[in-house]
């Protein structure tokens, strides 16, 4: 028996190397919590069938001493990354035949060193949601509190982290997907500086604000994830070059951290309040200096966020037309079996979010809106830069909200698209 | 905004709707786009990057990559000699 609940990734790789437990003992472990939870918690939606072969892989670098830290280590892997010879499906019943035909950045990075992808995870229909509850493969309940959800769009790699049915995950982010399921699930997520990870072999959603996110159950965890995938891919035009990677010369020694508090007046359950309240006083207390920062334009990011992301959103989510892969729909001609694919394949919120991103890139709304909307962000691109020449970090709270119900959000979007505030 | 503002959208989109989905659309578009709206009472006067964007490229040389065409074309929801068969144009 492994106490996976307080397994680390460097507890798992000093127990693997002096050989307590075999890399197929400790995936057996998973797997059996997974028999045991993952009909109700709906973290997985497959377990591969080649995981046999991937730990036999690992075992063996144990064995001739040439494995690395996340060698063996368990890995739940998110439905829109694509892992060569497995099927992906981005959570969309449009997706739901396909099977990738090359390996992801990150994935070539994971095999390298023989880390062990276990399944693919539950998640929002192409990332789009806050709940996971607009998957074509069910919802996804919180393992805390079935009742509730685990938070989205990555939510099924949040449970399997939360649940042990995984030691560590990867999601994707574009604006919370990551860090929101992480709050609600009591992990740590992390949404890496755009560029700092591959985007190749990710199914897009919004190509400007994409990244692939890692979910542990501690910081060092997380880390050592995200230190091991964090580097330059020259098949991603936005990947940062090796030689920008290097941290800037800290000028002081002194950590000053920002809180914008004007942006948490409104709208912030004040349980999380009080909560982000008591996590500012203990890093007052670390010897961190706490300044009040201005972030006007800041105010406006998540309208601003809305209009960019449908407006990707319905460009991106064009290539799904029924002709070349995925669901296709028999029709009398060609337009019948774009208009049929389409309508049949995508689910309630994709639909919306694509004609809410045709109507803002449309004749005579394009400077209203998308625009707009850009010149938006490049203020508050510029705001954040100016500020980090006196903090060297922006502290917010993570969500709003608690963990809401199943149910409760979902037909009112504007409430489910205030989740991602932060 | 309409039924009818819905309607040419989900025709640009190549979306097929039912009435009852129209309906649905045409209350959370107007829900949203009273939401997103506040943008415009924003002032933002053009500003100048600090740090430009620049397009990034690759030299034109042919790399290996291994894809397997059968595997390409087996995904294809209808196929024909190897070639994806799609119907008539014109």
């Amino acid at each position: 028996m492994i106490d996976l609940k307080n397994l680390t990734i460097e507890k798992a790789h000093q127990n693997l190397k002096k050989g307590v437990f075999t890399c197929q003992e400790l995936v057996e472990e998973y797997l059996k919590v997974i028999k045991e939870k993952n009909k109700e918690l709906n973290a997985y939606l497959e377990i591969y069938d080649d995981i046999l072969e991937q730990v036999e892989k690992a075992q063996k670098e144990f064995t001739d001493g040439t494995a690395e830290l996340l060698t063996g280590i368990p890995f739940a892997l998110k439905d829109n990354i694509l892992f060569e010879g497995h099927k992906v499906s981005a959570g969309s019943k449009i997706l739901e035949n396909y099977t990738a035909s090359y390996n992801a950045f990150v994935v070539k990075e994971l095999k390298k060193i023989s880390a062990i992808i276990i399944g693919r995870t539950n998640m929002d229909e192409f990332a789009m949601g806050s709940s996971t509850e607009t998957s074509a493969y069910g919802v996804s309940r919180n393992p805390y509190d079935t009742s509730r959800v685990p938070g989205g769009s990555s939510g099924g790699s949040a449970v399997a982290v939360a649940a042990d049915m995984a030691l560590v995950a990867l999601g994707t982010e574009t604006c919370g997907s990551v860090r929101e399921p992480a709050a609600f699930c009591g992990l740590v997520g992390l949404k890496p500086t755009y560029g700092a990870l591959s985007r190749n072999g990710v199914i897009a959603m919004g190509n400007s604000l994409d990244q692939v996110s890692p979910f542990g159950k501690n910081v060092r965890d997380v880390e050592i994830v995200f230190d091991l995938l964090s580097k330059h891919d020259s098949l991603d035009s936005t990947s940062v070059p090796n030689n920008l990677r290097k941290p800037k010369s800290e000028k002081t020694n002194q950590k000053i951290i920002g809180v914008p508090w004007h942006l948490f007046e409104k709208g912030v359950d004040p349980i999380i309040m009080d909560n982000f309240k008591q996590s500012i006083e203990k890093l007052k207390n670390s010897g961190y200096k706490i300044m009040n920062i201005e972030l006007p334009f800041s105010k406006y990011s998540l309208e601003a966020y809305y209009i960019i992301m449908p407006a990707e959103v319905s460009t991106n989510l064009a290539r799904f037309d029924g002709i070349r892969y995925g669901f296709s729909k028999e029709a009398k001609n060609l337009k019948e079996v774009y208009m049929q694919s389409r309508g049949k394949g995508f689910g309630k919120e994709a639909r919306r979010r694509i004609l809410l991103g045709t109507y803002v890139l449309s004749h005579g709304y394009y400077d209203a809106y998308y625009n707009k909307a850009l010149k938006v962000r490049a203020r508050i691109k510029a705001e954040i830069e100016k500020v980090f020449e006196e903090v060297n970090l922006i502290a917010t709270p993570t969500v709003p909200v608690l963990p809401f119900k199943l149910g409760e959000k979902l037909d009112d979007p504007v409430a489910m698209y205030l989740c991602d505030i932060f | 905004m309409d039924i009818k503002d819905v309607e040419n959208l989900a025709e640009l989109a190549r979306i097929e709707l039912s009435m009852d989905e129209k309906k649905a659309i045409l209350k959370d578009m107007e829900g949203i786009l009273a939401y997103v709206k506040t943008i415009e009472r924003v002032k933002v006067e053009d500003i100048t990057a600090k740090h430009e964007l620049h397009n990034v490229w690759r030299e034109d040389k042919i790399e290996p990559h291994e894809f397997s065409p059968e595997f390409l074309t087996g995904q294809f929801p209808a196929a024909q000699d190897g070639f994806l068969k799609v119907k008539k144009i014109l």
